[in-house]
């Protein structure tokens, strides 16, 4: 009895995680109109018609674009202010560090009603641009507190050995800096891009026209429940598993080793 | 490939604590200097200042007689092997050993070969294309000094390089420190607090205490008339024995030493357990009864205390032949000269 119990428990858990991911995939496939039971597939009727829906290709495109070029912003800022923070005695440099990962406890809504506000004063339209500003917000705390993190003594020695053989500033970097902390790197990158691929609420208080995937499945969702929104949904779901299996495989797994 | 340096009036503060006072340092080119010292005596910012990685406060520091005092590391032609051996973990050895030649503008094909070259000198011809996690903490030593090479510097400046390596690898990497310096000539200026290692090593040896240099010189010289009380502790075991200044000489309880002296009062008199002889000889030490002995192989280490001062306990080096029992009693004896006379610390 007490050995069942554990895995009882286990199976609990999991349903408990993965019951509703695992409903939504499976009526993706029905052929029927309506995404309940009983499912009378498999069928794919529905993604054939994401397929053929040009606003939803266009979110699609939108949002892909977006974690991309925010990502990328966000990580680069990010290693910026971790190198400066790791290696210069700076005055203020524990409040620096503070302010820049307290962003990380702010709500979402917070940080994009304090967005909307100031760009909309500021005279900024609202577009996909002003979207990649707000995921640069909600990124770079975290890109900078996982780079910061693995900028260690071992790092600053190599420099220091870089710099005695004759490499310029921009050489240690770029030769010994980035390579030694990639990993880090990297798995800030994997997760900026899945957090801004899911985001949905900045990215819905700071567009207009052109919108990004959340925002476009939540409008659609707005005309009733329908097994497309669950074809959307599944390949949402796939996009961020396989961002989650490449970040394991690659990143933490070769930092183990 | 090789030049002097020419340390003069050197000080440095960190904050208020002084770690450097009053350096001047003549090291001449192709000599093989060791920095010995305890741990916070100065002697790895010394190296530092060497290095270009600290601009001390005050002083100057000449390399084949041009100024380096505030020159960058990378524009000196010094290079450094440092403690932890900073080996770039994502390069394979022939890139980290042609890192420099690379920084200075080399091309690769010519970069390729003069690394596998001085990998070939440290004996690891074969492992250019390995990374620094395959390989032992002896190779990646090798690799730093391979490294530290390439560039052919003037100078190479080593921090504690054999720390981290158990004593059998240690005492071989000593000597095969000292055979690559010979063989190219270069400058070598060696941090280490192991005076064993600096006797084994150095054509000279600098003595650091508190940020000042005690002493300078040839080890057996440092060893065998040390400059100061410190210097004669800090090389080897040494046997104080307390005695006062008179007119005739220095007055020990086991009689009156020739030597002469310009201090006034209290003195130490020291003698290294070594110099401390069974029988009689030109100071009587006299007899003694021994505390306890044990066996180190090359001699027998007794801790002896003798009559004539029965609160003093000497140590001796007795020859290896036979282990005396406790309360057994010798007799003692040493000659003049092993007896060196400072004024008594506080």
């Amino acid at each position: 009895m007490m050995r069942v119990l554990p895995w009882l428990y286990l199976i609990a858990a999991f349903g408990f995680i993965y019951l509703p991911v695992g409903t939504l995939v499976l009526f993706s496939f029905q052929s029927g109109t309506l995404p309940v039971p009983p499912f009378n597939g498999p069928s794919m009727r529905w993604y054939a018609e994401v397929a053929a829906d040009d606003d939803l290709i266009a979110a699609l495109a939108n949002s892909l674009l977006i974690a991309f070029g925010s990502s990328a912003v966000a990580v680069m800022l990010g290693f910026g202010a971790a190198y400066g923070l790791a290696r210069h005695v700076l005055p203020g440099s524990v409040l620096m560090r503070g302010l820049l990962i307290a962003p990380l406890t702010v709500s979402y809504l917070i940080i994009g009603l304090g967005l909307l506000i100031v760009l909309t004063r500021a005279g900024f339209g609202l577009s996909l641009f002003t979207v990649a500003i707000g995921h640069v917000v909600i990124n770079l705390p975290l890109a900078f507190a996982i780079i910061y993190a693995s900028m260690g003594a071992q790092q600053h020695n190599a420099e220091r050995a870089a710099r005695d053989l004759g490499a310029g500033e921009a050489q240690v970097i770029w030769r010994i800096t980035v390579p030694m902390v990639l990993p880090a790197i990297a798995a800030a990158s994997f997760l900026s891009v899945t957090f801004s691929w899911d985001e949905f609420i900045i990215a819905f208080l700071l567009t207009r026209f052109d919108v990004t995937l959340p925002v476009e499945i939540w409008s659609l969702l707005r005309s009733g429940l329908s097994p497309q929104l669950n074809a959307v949904g599944s390949l949402v779901f796939l996009v961020s598993v396989t961002a989650v299996i490449l970040l394991e495989l690659f990143v933490f797994r070769k930092r183990r080793s | 490939m090789t030049a002097p340096v020419s340390i003069s009036a050197l000080n440095h503060w960190f904050g208020a604590f002084q770690a450097l006072k009053d350096i001047d340092l003549e090291i001449g080119a192709g000599e093989y200097i060791t920095l010995l010292g305890p741990s916070g005596c100065g002697k790895t910012t010394l190296l530092s200042v060497l290095g270009g990685f600290i601009t001390p406060s005050q002083g100057t520091v000449r390399i084949d007689g041009r100024d380096m005092t505030r020159v960058a590391p990378a524009k000196r032609p010094t290079t450094t092997m440092f403690q932890d051996y900073a080996l770039f973990p994502h390069m394979t050895l022939r890139d980290n050993v042609g890192f420099g030649l690379r920084m200075a503008g080399m091309g690769r094909r010519t970069r390729n070969d003069r690394a596998d070259a001085m990998l070939d000198l440290v004996s690891l011809a074969d492992a250019g294309m390995k990374r620094p996690h395959e390989l032992s903490g002896g190779q990646r030593q090798r690799v730093a000094l391979a490294r530290a090479l390439a560039v052919e510097p003037d100078v190479v400046l080593l921090d504690e390089p054999l720390g981290a390596l158990d004593l059998k690898l240690r005492r071989a990497m000593q000597d095969e420190l000292k055979s690559i310096q010979r063989q190219l000539g270069t400058t070598f200026v060696h941090v280490t607090h192991d005076q064993e290692e600096a006797m084994a090593i150095a054509d000279r040896i600098v003595v650091m205490n508190a940020g000042q240099i005690e002493d300078h010189g040839p080890p057996m010289r440092v060893y065998r008339q040390p400059a100061s009380l410190f210097t004669a502790d800090f090389m080897g075991e040494m046997n104080h024995i307390p005695a006062q200044t008179g007119h005739a000489g220095i007055k020990t309880p086991f009689g009156t030493l020739d030597h002469t002296t310009d201090h006034q009062g209290p003195v130490v008199a020291c003698i290294r357990p070594e110099a401390i002889e069974l029988g009689d000889g030109p100071v009587q030490i006299g007899a003694a009864r021994v505390r306890d002995a044990a066996f180190f192989g090359t001699h027998v280490r007794a801790h002896l205390v003798p009559d004539a001062a029965p609160d003093l306990v000497l140590i001796a080096h007795l020859p290896p032949g036979d282990v005396p029992e406790p309360g057994a009693r010798l007799t003692l004896s040493a000659q003049q000269a092993a007896f060196h006379v400072y004024p008594k610390g506080d």
